[in-house]
């Protein structure tokens, strides 16, 4: 693994989230109200909502476009056939870390 | 074998525990010298909050006196510090001047506590909770005083509690959302914070102090960012502690956050070893007391030449103020793959929550009732298999059997004299009495008490009172609640908010038993709207529980773009505004300009983070958000009226600009469109609006409640005027009523045909009733009417990626 430090906890709104640029495409960086920290990809299968807009409850996030619930744990779709791609991401010291070889290592395959 | 030479830095309580380890077990091992900068030797720092709180004597909490060092021959150097350490040739310097060799050197230099360098901070009377110098600087205070805590954690609270047990006046700053973030929850953290607001502690959550004023070189008040003076004779900083390793980093030993230990408490250099707060171990550093003993017991080990090894473990917190019961142990944050069990009892003021993973506890939090905290502790270290008893697990050990939550118990808690119909001002108690008197159904409660005879939205409350109140006997109509996270319907949880003074989101979830640790898309925009259209100084719009187009302030389109729509008031605008769009929609390639049926100008296309800017550069034309995106004030469409139509006979267009100014920037359940037509001919289309005004020759025709969405549907008349100013009163007045009464979501006419346009008629055309919705919108408006755009374009940079891991692969 190798974490890449992407920014401050505090950054990303409590109940919100903040997006990342990335080879892959943009993932989506939450925060939930318990202060937990998820990476998933931004785009819903659906639609291609923009999911780092969406309403953060929960473990859970809400697609703005049409209203498609993600468990964050996971990246399932709940009551949907659909998933979104989860990232590993942790926080130290305040600083949110993703996991950089993941998203490389996908990209290359 | 002659003595080893141990010298301690720092007599503390995880120093002071090695030592009795030390003079138990081995006490011919050492000649033990301890140095201390304190002028005395070790005392319980825990116990200084009942210390504070008047509950015991500094005396009661000395943990050595000079009889324990005495007897023990230890050489105490207190007061002394050593200035420099030697470890190759393996000596301290004092400031004495005098040199000690040492075979055994332990660091126990603590911590220090961190003080903030706000402007200010150096003022006589700004003080840090960590010593019994400060503790006494405290108990100085009394009645008259004020004090201003800053830091709502665990050190913080508890100085607050054992000044306001003295009388004084305190108030608690905290930077975060919820008291005690890190060992609380944020439902469990209303709960403390409602205990805390009944013993009279002020709270002041998500404050940012700004600076700390001073008179004569003394504290007078703590200044926040948005400009509140809050004054005090005392300013207490507990915000947190620093591991104490400037000796250590001097001396050439490992120094991360703390002094770097391994398992036996060595540190990087041979024969010195480090305890307590100023150690870090595997990456963690100490403040709680219980890993403080292990590790000592471990470096007692070390030094007898034993073998030890220190273990992190789970640990657990409790709250030192009486009548705050709270129990937080494990980890409830972080994490995937977790599960939450939780469980709420509103009569009680009970919060619990319990955190799993694969199959067992890992995590829990609880307020108000924390009799089974020790049993859950035990589960959560002991890493027990709960799958068992995971159905019953909350309630406890002493579970057996089932007895679920009562849904109802929200209605069964309210107070006799707890209003449950605001229409006709009937409190439950009348209603009670009614029913236990024979009204055993709704027709009948009605009939006795008015209680929802009127606009209707408490009939579900009176439909749960009859249930408590009968039990079986009553048989419950369906009702539709909010969502799956609650039992109460939209129109309940509206009367509740206002009955019960619910003011944050926190208290909605515990009061009223939310299944869900903080709701879901469907009912917490709802709730967020309650809340502020009923405490518009209380509580503040969270943006995080809108729908993205008013987090955003723009509407996002299918393609992830926005559309940005400046407000043109009544439908006039100019040149000069006119170039700045044009301009914008050049610098920022807007593909699409559309006017729009609001008489303005939509640019379709703009990408997110543009958005910041495309705002500034509107601004500066004097244009601001039109909020087309809003469940609020859309448009006022208007005709030009007398000032250029040979027919109006009214000015329309002033009419329809001062009641956009009036309404502009205000929250709604749903969107609000108004128009006003200068004549008959309705050219504005008024008769099709949420709110539509015909000029007449006599005067203005207000009516309301139309629709030309899904549904068509023309407007009703409200009521006719003969002055433009009773227009707009009318108009104000109607808006508030809407939203005070209207289900979230519910656009004016469906509102009105729930309620009846009688009952809205009937209590507008009260002059004092009326008066009181204009000032109550006003009010309202005191906080929102300004422009988002303005607001939004200074913090640009939240509109941005976080990151760019392209540019970083790029490197």
């Amino acid at each position: 693994m190798s974490w890449i430090d992407i920014g401050a906890l505090e950054d990303i709104p409590l109940r919100g989230a903040r997006t990342i640029k990335t080879a892959l495409g943009c993932v989506a960086v939450f925060r939930t109200g318990a202060g937990e920290v998820f990476a998933a990809s931004d785009r819903c299968p659906h639609k291609g909502g923009p999911l780092s807009e969406g309403i953060v409850h929960g473990q859970s996030v809400t697609c703005p476009l049409h209203n498609w619930v993600f468990d964050l744990n996971t990246g399932a779709a709940k009551g949907e056939d659909g998933s979104i791609a989860t990232f590993p991401v942790r926080v130290e010291s305040g600083r949110i870390l993703l996991d950089a070889a993941e998203l490389t290592a996908r990209s290359a395959a | 074998m002659s003595k080893q030479r141990l010298i301690i830095i720092g007599a503390g309580m995880a120093s002071g525990r090695v030592i009795e380890h030390l003079v138990e077990t081995a006490p011919d091992a050492y000649d033990i010298t301890l140095f201390n900068a304190e002028p005395r030797g070790n005392y319980n720092r825990i116990m200084l909050s009942p210390v504070l709180a008047g509950d015991k004597t500094y005396e009661e909490i000395v943990t050595h006196d000079d009889a324990f060092y005495c007897s023990h021959k230890i050489d105490c150097r207190f007061g002394q510090k050593v200035t420099a350490i030697d470890t190759a040739a393996k000596t301290v310097t004092s400031d004495t001047g005098e040199v000690l060799a040492y075979d055994k050197l332990l660091f126990g230099t603590g911590s220090n506590p961190f003080i903030i360098p706000l402007p200010g901070h150096d003022l006589e009377g700004v003080i840090a909770y960590r010593d019994l110098e400060d503790t006494q600087a405290m108990m100085g205070l009394g009645q008259g005083n004020r004090a201003v805590v800053i830091g709502g954690g665990l050190l913080g609270l508890e100085a607050a509690a054992g000044m306001a047990a003295r009388g004084v006046d305190v108030t608690v700053v905290h930077i975060m959302g919820h008291l005690m973030e890190r060992q609380l929850d944020p439902a469990a953290g209303y709960l403390l914070r409602k205990s805390l607001e009944e013993k009279g502690i002020t709270i002041r959550l998500e404050a940012n102090s700004k600076e700390i004023v001073g008179k004569d070189g003394k504290v007078r008040a703590l200044m926040l960012e948005d400009g509140t003076e809050l004054p005090c004779d005392l300013l207490v900083m507990a915000v947190g502690i620093r591991p104490n390793t400037a000796l250590a980093a001097e001396a050439g030993l490992a120094v991360g956050r703390g002094i770097h230990v391994d398992d036996q408490m060595l540190t990087s250099v041979s024969d010195v070893l480090a305890v307590g707060e100023c150690v870090e171990h595997d990456g963690a550093l100490f403040g709680l007391v219980a890993p403080l003993y292990d590790q000592a017991k471990v470096a007692a080990q070390t030094l007898m030449g034993n073998e030890a090894a220190f273990v992190q473990k789970t640990l657990s917190t409790k709250l030192k103020v009486t009548g705050c019961d709270l129990f937080s142990a494990g980890d409830f944050a972080e994490g995937e793959g977790r599960e939450d069990i939780v469980f709420r009892d509103p009569a009680r003021g009970v919060y619990k929550r319990l955190v799993i993973e694969a199959g067992k506890l890992v995590g829990a939090v609880m307020y108000g009732d924390t009799a089974d905290g020790n049993w859950f502790f035990g589960l959560i270290k002991d890493g027990t298999d709960i799958e068992e008893m995971r159905e019953t697990l909350i309630f406890g050990p002493a579970y057996q059997g089932g007895v679920a939550a009562d849904p109802l118990s929200a209605v069964a808690a309210l107070p006799p004299e707890a209003e449950i119909c605001g229409c006709n001002g009937i409190c439950k108690g009348t209603i009670v009495d009614a029913i236990n008197a024979g009204a055993t159904d709704l027709g009948a409660v009605k009939a006795t008490t008015k209680a929802s005879a009127s606009c209707g939205t408490c009939t579900g409350l009176v439909e749960q009172l009859l249930q408590v109140t009968l039990g079986d006997d009553f048989q419950m109509p369906t009702a539709q609640p909010i969502c799956g996270c609650c039992d109460l319907t939209h129109e309940d949880v509206r009367r509740l908010i206002k009955a019960q003074e619910l003011k944050s989101q926190e208290a909605v979830w515990q009061e009223l038993g939310w299944k869900t640790l903080n709701g879901c898309h469907v009912c917490r925009p709802a709730v967020n709207f309650y809340l502020l259209a009923d405490w518009p100084l209380e509580y503040r719009d969270d943006p995080q529980s809108r729908f993205v187009n008013e987090r955003k302030h723009a509407n996002i389109q299918k393609d992830g773009t926005f559309s940005v729509v400046p407000r043109m008031w009544g439908g006039i605008t100019n040149p000069a505004e006119l170039r700045a769009i044009a301009d914008a929609a050049d610098k920022y390639n807007v593909p699409t300009v559309k006017v729009t049926g609001g008489q303005r100008i939509d640019l379709l296309g703009v990408k997110g983070e543009d958005l910041p800017y495309i705002w500034a550069d509107l601004n500066k034309a004097g244009l601001v958000s039109g909020h087309a995106y809003s469940k609020g004030l859309r448009t006022v469409k208007t005709c030009v009226g007398t000032d250029h139509c040979r027919f109006g006979t009214q000015d329309s267009t002033g009419l329809g600009i001062k009641l956009e100014q009036a309404l502009w920037g205000s929250w709604t359940p749903h969107k609000v469109k108004l128009a006003v037509s200068g004549c008959p001919r309705n050219c504005a289309e008024a008769t099709c609006k949420d709110v539509g005004i015909i000029c007449v020759d006599s005067g203005y025709q207000v009516s309301v409640a139309g629709a030309a969405g899904m549904d068509v549907k023309e407007t009703e008349r409200l009521v006719d005027v003969a002055s433009e100013a009773e227009a707009i009163d009318w108009t104000v007045a109607f808006v508030q009523l809407y939203r005070e009464n209207a289900k979230y979501l519910d656009r004016p006419y469906k509102w009105v045909a729930k309620v009846g346009l009688d009952w809205v008629k009937e209590r507008l055309d009260d002059p004092a009733e009326r008066a009181r919705l204009i000032e109550a919108f006003e009010l309202s408006q005191s906080i929102y009417r300004k422009d988002p755009w303005a607001e939004h374009a200074a913090k640009a940079d939240a509109f941005q990626p976080l990151a760019d891991l392209k540019l970083e692969a790029a490197k």
